[in-house]
């Protein structure tokens, strides 16, 4: 075994380097064509030979820049807020979904509220749900049921103070899209995390029990601590559906609440694609997940096997 | 006494906002779409306005070719993607199951497409396969073989393509994870009757990753019907209807033809296709492991 292994080291580590090359190429050629002039993209100087330009990154980000940058008459792409709507979407939703879905998840294992057997099968019920499926009800609902009446104490109150056309509805709000995205991503986190919680020594709860702790004492300072790689796992399965996710938000959202990912796909549909600017874009939405890659690549790793290797 | 019924009553408040969330925005909404499947029903309208026409949207969709065209596109994508990424992922898993130093960082390389937002992928993939200033083209000219007219012809071809990049690290690393948790003894005693590599994979390696990797496959066919943004950042479903799998032309009869009630309908055709698939996999799983069960106790009768 070891001498084959010997022999084959050159080809296998070639076919390693190719590998990596095949992953990580297509998204290194958009973060070097990023710093190019449309020029440079489009005239076939291939290769590494042109001047970098932070040109693409201003026009991107010129709603939020403390400077105007000279190469442009006016801001029309507004990016810097449609970024600053993506971090609230989806750092409130990420937040929630992990305190609710925790809460359920402990509530499931020490309580044996209901079997295993059945939470896995209502999460792939659930994972089995495409988006778009949600969409038309969502659309639905959100736009003409989720609202308050403007005849309501509540909506004739929010109507005098911002005015309007009266009823208030969920739709085109930051709190609507957040709904969304904690319901999708709720089976799948009470799923990784009660595979978490399982392992957590009863006898340590008891302990505290008898210490005098409250259930909730206990699941707060002695639960929580235990599963925090469960937790970091499902914080970045969370964060990177809610950061990257475009349908949903693209029928919930008005002008002022409108994500990244729904910034791109406009600026895309148009006939004549500017191809800087868009892959800046394109990379300011990678950001966040490549770092996350790099730094958790291990709880990554541990999320995603979690559910299908423990089963 | 009171602390009793407190501590009876404490699953309940944890289970409580898990189950009110979900039941607003997940299962109220799926009943609504039924309902609302039923009708003729416009956006402009509240569900209670628009007018019952019973199962007129599934019949309109079931004459309508657009939508075997579109069900048949989805099949399609489904089943290339799922079956060139498990072969993929798990030849890979098999050939890299080594201890090799860095394999940490390898894997960290191999899950960065995974994580990057599908409209950017969309976007990658777009540019590499632009007829002119793409990557792909670029490449083909200077070597001198004419270009390939990626996202036009072959545009099924090309998002599938794209599609395997992304996923198949997905298959890898679960597949690896459950090579590296087989038994040790058995390869062992594999090793010592003289078995071959080959034979070691064969008869040993996959009947034993059996079990995860049909969870993997099942993952992993449910999330291709999911596919939407890719696809619609690289060919917007077309060139005609050659790209637009179902999910597309949901979006599509709601936002464009501003049908919401056939929209519904064809929002529960896929739901029925997805749980026919589900229920469909999970019978041959059960049924493999009883007549696997049957097998072996005839065996001990025997012996």
């Amino acid at each position: 075994m070891s001498q084959a292994y010997e022999k084959q080291n050159p080809a296998f580590y070639a076919l390693l380097a190719a590998l990596v090359f095949m992953s990580v190429g297509p998204v290194l050629l958009m973060f070097t064509n990023s710093f190019k002039l449309d020029v440079d993209i489009t005239s076939g100087t291939s290769g590494l030979l042109f001047f970098p330009t932070i040109q693409n990154y201003e026009t991107a980000l010129c709603d939020i820049l403390w400077y105007e940058p000279k190469h442009l008459e006016f801001c029309s792409l507004k990016f810097g807020g449609a970024f600053i709507n993506s971090l609230i979407i989806a750092l409130i939703s990420t937040f929630l979904t992990l305190v609710i879905g925790c809460m359920a998840a402990y509530g499931l294992v020490r309580f044996r509220f209901m079997g295993r057997d059945t939470v896995s099968l209502t999460t792939l019920m659930v994972r089995m749900v495409p988006p778009a499926v949600l969409l038309v009800p969502v659309f639905g609902l959100w736009n003409n049921e989720f609202c308050l009446d403007r005849d309501g104490l509540v909506g004739g109150a929010i109507r005098d103070t911002f005015g309007g056309r009266g009823d208030v509805c969920l739709a085109g709000t930051h709190a609507g899209i957040i709904l969304v995205y904690v319901a999708m991503n709720l089976p799948f986190v009470i799923w990784i995390l009660q595979s978490f919680i399982i392992q957590v020594p009863r006898s340590l709860e008891e302990a505290a029990r008898v210490d005098g702790a409250g259930p909730f004492q206990v699941f707060f300072k002695v639960v929580l601590p235990l599963i925090k790689p469960g937790l970091a796992a499902a914080a970045i399965f969370t964060f990177r559906i809610a950061w990257n996710e475009y349908l949903l938000a693209s029928a919930l959202s008005d002008r002022n609440t409108r994500t990244v990912p729904i910034l791109i796909v406009n600026n895309m549909s148009e006939f004549n694609v500017e191809w800087g600017v868009i892959m800046a874009t394109g990379m300011l939405l990678a950001i966040p997940p490549i770092i996350f890659t790099l730094f958790a690549s291990r709880q990554i790793i541990t999320g995603m096997t979690a559910g299908a290797v423990k089963g | 006494m009171s602390i009793a019924r407190a501590n009876r009553l404490t699953p309940y408040f944890f289970m409580a906002p898990a189950v009110v969330i979900m039941a607003i925005a997940l299962l109220y909404p799926l009943g609504y779409m039924v309902w609302g499947s039923f009708k003729d029903w416009d956006p402009s309208q509240s569900i209670g306005e628009a007018e019952f026409v019973g199962l007129k949207n599934y019949v309109t969709l079931w004459n309508d070719p657009n939508f075997w065209e579109s069900a048949s596109v989805t099949l399609r994508f489904a089943f290339f993607v799922v079956s060139f990424e498990m072969v993929l992922g798990v030849g890979l898993a098999l050939l890299l199951d080594r201890n090799i130093r860095g394999m940490s960082v390898l894997r960290t390389m191999f899950i960065l497409p995974m994580m990057i937002a599908p409209v950017v992928v969309g976007l990658m993939w777009r540019y590499m396969y632009h007829p002119t200033v793409g990557t792909f083209n670029r490449t083909l000219d200077s070597l001198g073989i004419p270009g390939v007219d990626w996202l036009g012809q072959h545009a099924l071809t090309s998002v599938i393509i794209a599609d395997i990049w992304q996923w198949t690290p997905f298959i890898f690393i679960l597949a690896l994870a459950a090579l590296q948790s087989l038994p040790r003894s058995a390869l062992e005693a594999a090793r010592i009757d003289g078995a071959t590599a080959w034979q070691q994979i064969w008869y040993i390696k996959l009947p034993l990753m059996m079990p995860v990797l049909i969870v993997t496959g099942l993952l992993r066919l449910i999330d291709a019907f999911k596919v939407l943004e890719v696809i619609l950042v690289m060919t917007e479903g077309g060139p005609g209807l050659s790209t637009e799998i179902l999910a597309l032309r949901i979006s599509r009869t709601a936002t464009e033809f501003r049908e919401l009630g056939v929209a519904a309908a064809l929002s529960n055709y896929l739901l029925l296709m997805l749980l026919a698939f589900t229920l469909g996999m999970f019978g041959f799983t059960r049924w493999q492991e009883a007549r696997a069960a049957k097998i072996r106790t005839a065996d001990e009768e025997d012996a």
